[in-house]
């Protein structure tokens, strides 16, 4: 009688990727932009991300034991949602902040619907929802302004003499966003002055502070440059795909581009556009959280659908919205769609007649 | 020469340095074989012979029942000692006939037809039938009903299929390199037969050599164009060979290549036309290919079929470390064996061992909804989305979403970072979804 041998169905080789390694390679790229805001925000900004990060790891380990399932924390999931929700907070924001959005985002927006896999929306965007909607003055009001960005506004407006000397007062926000959104809603000044303010705030020395981080604003959305550089790094190793963040931006941009403007349509700059794309959350949200692998479409078409979707809405919000920023509920109100997105996007199969 | 391609697809590493650089090797007569009596798609041949009958290298043992099956044939003379289950080239238990050698290899009298191409259609086809040849690539449909096709589907191209897409596999290549002349005559006969006026040779450009002494043989023949391919898996599956070669396309839900005027071959399965319409010689040997890590000297080895893999694995040296699988055929679309005792068939293109490491078997996780598997799906299909309905016993919606077009070529499994056995639930479903149809088959 010869050895017999173990079977298994084919294939019997396998591209080296699993999980984990997508999860912790996802980390790896959000690097840059946390070293970014350690750098403007000072080192405050590591510890808020230690503790969101520690207690979502623990709050998966807690749960998945009360479970009785192994416990999966090493798969880097909880890490990534961790880092997300420090991302998403001011780097004034108390130490509890992180961890009360954590220990949100991993229970109510994961493990009760089965943990990793099978939540049907992003869960760290899930726990800034429930942060801003509990504590909005702590999560939206107290951003650490750096004064370049203020600086930049004022020299702007020093600018043109012939401003009323209440101008500053409108642009009391410290975020770029904040202060478009003021421009746009203020009845002291006339329209004509306001595009002309807004003009100077989107203008290629404000673009290129947004694209470096000079800014204030959450902590992870500091530095568009340095979150590009990690989504570069994951686009090469083929973890996201460009299909979710180009429609989305380029969706922003086009709507940007015909209604963003004061005066009406085609009224705004061409740099207004950029100025949205580069401030507030935007390429946090379209390469990290929008393209997160669980929660958006599966379908190529799908991604496309999504990401013009998350742009529309985000857009809406911009504009005529109640908040200056609105990346995190487009992407939250993406995800409930998605499993309709895939559903209607199944793809034509080959030699289909 | 622009590569041609197909959409989707992956890119293992193609592992071939093994043992390309070795040529075909006879392997000396197996002091006993076992033929099995299903090699192919189609009804199981049905033995003609008894136990304790001598019988001649060549000669005829079991015959075709029904018109898809084919005969099988003595590949070594001696006596017929058991007629029983054996263990099979897919990993199954299947009816064989044992025949232990005499070390004489007295074969049936065989005839040298210089002027075969003047040879009647009829004949020919004839001649392919009785030789017992499928398709050699790896599916093993009967060659003379693939030649067969009704006459309001007229063919206008015959493909011969070089691209040997699999992993570690080097038979195909090492027959276009050793015996190209033969490749093209039995091209000239497959034309002949179904009146094609037009062929084209896909080689993957993986094997330059391969594809130069192609164009070169048939720089003089206009109906013969040879063509690279992109170095992509599954480059070599029928349909995407199709489509990268004439840009048409076999339609879905069970459709032929003869429905878009198109007849694919295998080139080994070309060699063993020539050899049957030539010299009326059936189809008893096949280049086949021992690979892997762990085989002391990989080769190509000519071997009668029926061998068994342990006098192959013996003759290349056996391994320089403990076996973890034994795979018969190429390790993505390959079976595997649990024992070297598993003769070799018509359709086997290669036996790969691999290490205990290599073997490892990865814990599958939950579905991250990735979309990897859709991304390269060559038949562009979610198979996520199938797995997940047989997973829960939709057999409806897994037949919707396309179930039975799956050709298993394993490339979803290959991607997948949470290591699912894909293809393992799309095969369930197979069988769920045409078990569902043949009882309403029977209802109505």
């Amino acid at each position: 009688m010869t050895e017999i041998y173990a079977v298994s169905a084919a294939p019997h080789i396998k591209q080296k990727i699993s999980v984990q390694s997508v999860m912790w390679q996802v980390v790896l790229a959000l690097t840059p932009a946390l070293l970014a805001a350690i750098f403007f925000f000072g080192i405050r900004s590591l510890f808020l991300t230690v503790y969101g990060v520690a207690a979502a790891v623990i709050t998966e380990a807690i749960i998945q034991k009360l479970r009785r399932i192994p416990v999966t924390v090493t798969d880097g999931s909880a890490v990534v949602t961790g880092i997300l929700i420090a991302f998403n907070i001011s780097s004034a924001a108390p130490w509890w902040i992180p961890v009360v959005g954590s220990v949100f985002a991993i229970s109510i927006g994961k493990q009760i619907f089965g943990g990793l896999g099978h939540n049907p929306m992003n869960p760290a965007l899930l726990g800034r929802a429930f942060l801003v909607a509990s504590w909005p003055t702590l999560m939206t009001a107290n951003w650490k302004a750096t004064t370049p960005i203020k600086h930049i506004l004022e020299s702007s407006i020093n600018g043109l003499k012939e401003l009323p000397s209440n101008i500053p007062a409108v642009i009391t926000s410290a975020t770029p966003l904040g202060a478009a959104k003021a421009l746009r809603d203020t009845t002291q000044i006339s329209r004509d002055m306001a595009e002309t303010v807004m003009n100077k705030l989107a203008d290629m020395d404000t673009i290129r502070e947004l694209f470096w981080g000079n800014i204030g604003g959450c902590l992870g959305e500091v530095s568009a440059g340095l979150l590009l550089l990690g989504a570069a790094y994951l686009a090469y190793k083929h973890i996201i795909e460009w299909r979710i963040p180009v429609s989305y931006i380029g969706t922003v941009f086009v709507l940007i581009f015909i209604f963003g403007g004061i005066n009406g349509l085609f009224s705004a700059s061409i740099l207004l556009p950029v100025f949205h794309i580069f401030a507030g959350g935007l390429i946090l949200g379209a390469f990290f959280m929008a393209t997160d692998l669980v929660t958006s479409p599966v379908t190529k078409q799908g991604r496309i659908i999504f990401g013009i979707g998350c742009g529309i809405i985000t857009v809406v919000i911009r504009l005529v919205g109640g908040y200056p920023e609105g990346v995190s509920y487009s992407i939250l109100l993406m995800n409930i769609a998605v499993p309709l997105i895939d559903k209607f996007t199944v793809p034509k199969i080959f030699g289909e007649v | 020469m622009g590569l041609k391609t197909f959409p989707g697809g992956v890119h293992p590493p193609d592992s071939k340095e093994y043992s390309k650089n070795y040529a075909i090797e006879e392997i000396p007569l197996p002091s006993k074989v076992i033929i099995s009596l299903s090699q192919h798609i189609g009804s199981p041949a049905k033995p003609i012979v008894k136990i304790g009958d001598n019988v001649l290298t060549g000669q005829k043992i079991a015959e075709a029942q029904g018109f898809v099956s084919i005969p099988m044939h003595a590949s070594i003379s001696g006596k017929i000692t058991k007629i029983a289950r054996f263990p099979h080239t897919t990993g199954t238990i299947q009816m064989g006939i044992e025949i232990t050698g005499d070390g004489q290899d007295k074969w049936i009298e065989l005839e040298n037809k210089k002027k075969y191409l003047s040879m009647s259609v009829e004949k020919m086809k004839k001649r392919i039938s009785d030789a017992g040849i499928c398709g050699m690539g790896g599916a093993g449909f009967p060659t003379h009903v693939k030649l067969s096709p009704p006459k309001e589907k007229p063919i206008d191209t015959i493909i011969l299929n070089g691209v040997e897409c699999e992993p570690y596999l080097t038979a195909d290549y090492r027959v276009m390199l050793e015996q190209p002349e033969d490749i093209i005559n039995g091209l000239k006969i497959l034309m002949k037969i179904v009146g094609a006026k037009k062929s084209i040779i896909g080689i993957e450009a993986n094997k330059p050599d391969a594809l130069k002494k192609m164009i070169e043989l048939t720089k003089n023949e206009k109906s013969i164009s040879v063509i690279g391919l992109k170095l992509k898996y599954p480059q070599g599956a029928e349909k995407q060979l199709i489509y990268a070669a004439t840009k048409r396309k076999v339609p879905n839900k069970g459709g032929l290549p003869m429905d878009i005027g198109v007849i694919v071959q295998n080139v080994g399965t070309s060699i063993a036309v020539y050899e049957a319409v030539r010299y009326n010689k059936p189809l008893i040997d096949r280049i086949i290919t021992v690979t892997g890590k762990i085989v002391r000297n990989p080769k190509n080895l000519k071997a009668r079929i029926g061998t068994l893999c342990l006098d192959l694995l013996e003759y290349c040296g056996g391994t320089t470390e403990k076996i973890g699988k034994v795979i018969s055929g190429g390790p993505m679309m390959g079976f595997a064996l649990s024992t070297l005792d598993t003769p070799i068939a018509k359709v086997s293109s290669g036996l790969l061992l691999l290490d205990k490491k290599e073997a490892h078997k990865d814990v599958e996780s939950t579905c991250l909804r990735c979309g990897r598997c859709v991304d390269i799906c060559p038949m562009n299909l979610v198979p996520s989305l199938i797995a997940h309905n047989v997973r829960y016993n939709d057999w409806d919606m897994a037949e919707k979403y396309g179930v039975l077009d799956c050709m298993k070529c394993g490339s979803c499994v290959y991607v997948c970072p949470s290591h699912i056995k894909l293809i393992q639930w799309i095969d369930i479903g197979k069988i769920k979804v045409m078990e569902k149809k043949n009882q309403n088959q029977e209802k109505n």
